[in-house]
């Protein structure tokens, strides 16, 4: 067994209006910031063990799939480290 | 017909809503998510509130607790199940419906009476309106605004699966009278089969007669049988 962190991005899908991020934009505008857009995105990190980087990312992506994202709402990234 | 209102961590207008059933005549008990269904359980209600803090996602923590398999089953079988505001957020989550309700447009949460125009007058929770009959009702929530692609929403629409749409007082349905930036105006649909039903209003806010409006109660009459 293999420690590893996956680091999970989850966004929202292209096109889905993201009232907080368009929020947080205007609040930087009035800081005198300038800036062309903002998305914003949640991210987890999992401390797992498994055989090989190829069922991390496995039993990472089931989670998720059933969890962590809404395939309605989200598309999401999957990155694996060996910690 | 005993209609068990689901009581999670956070709910908030699980009494409201056992009060407002038993004024339409409907025998309602509130039921505690991790005691399971009682056995001659006839009819579900999800409600309104926070469960879990609304942590992750509104709905998403208290769908996938082992109360919504049974709920599952028992939709199944044709036990009809409604989720109100949180519930209804659970519900989508549990896909039990499809779509998602998700941040309001205006990143707020916002609570204020709405219109809201039956579309569909064929499924149990409308069939004491006319289609194109308006309702004036409340919402209390942050995340209410309906989101789905397009092309799934088309196919809800033609298979005549949106229950309400938000309007204005005489039954137009524009942008200015859309309160959250719903896609199309939903504020209510059906699953596969429409006696599975979820909504963001709040029948059970309008429902009592000692305090104003009854405009609810024809939805909650939807658990009474024909």
């Amino acid at each position: 067994m293999t420690a590893y962190t996956a680091t999970v991005t989850v966004r929202l899908k292209e096109g889905v209006l993201d009232p907080e991020a368009e929020t947080t934009r205007r609040a930087l505008e009035r800081l005198g910031f300038e800036l062309g857009g903002l998305r914003s995105a949640d991210q987890f990190e999992i401390d797992l063990d498994a055989d090989d980087e190829g069922s991390a990312r496995e039993r990472v992506t089931e989670m998720t799939e059933r969890l962590l994202a809404n395939p309605t709402l989200h598309d999401y990234e999957v990155h694996i480290d060996q910690r | 017909m005993t209609v068990a209102v689901i009581q999670f961590g956070g709910s908030n207008c699980d009494r409201d809503t056992v009060r407002a059933l038993q004024e339409v005549g409907v025998d309602a008990r509130l039921v505690w998510h991790e005691d399971g269904l009682p056995p001659g359980t006839e009819g579900i209600v999800l409600p309104g509130g926070f469960s879990y803090g609304d942590y992750l996602r509104a709905g998403a923590m208290a769908a996938r607790s082992p109360v919504i398999d049974e709920v599952r089953s028992l939709a199944e079988e044709g036990v009809p199940v409604l989720g109100i505001c949180n519930g209804a957020q659970i519900g989508c989550e549990a896909s039990l419906t499809p779509g998602a309700f998700t941040r309001n447009r205006s990143a707020r949460f916002q609570c204020e009476r709405v219109h809201i125009r039956v579309e569909n007058a064929g499924t149990p929770w409308t069939r004491a309106f006319e289609t194109g009959d308006v309702i004036e009702i409340p919402i209390a929530h942050g995340e209410g605004r309906f989101e789905i692609a397009d092309d799934r929403l088309a196919g809800l629409e033609y298979e005549n699966r949106v229950l309400f749409r938000y309007c204005t007082p005489d039954g137009e349905v524009t942008e200015a009278a859309n309160p959250n930036g719903s896609k199309h105006n939903v504020a209510g649909i059906v699953g596969e089969e429409d006696h599975v039903a979820m909504m963001m209003p709040h029948p059970e806010r309008v429902s009592l007669t000692d305090i104003g409006s009854t405009a609810g109660q024809g939805i909650l009459r939807g658990f009474a049988g024909t």
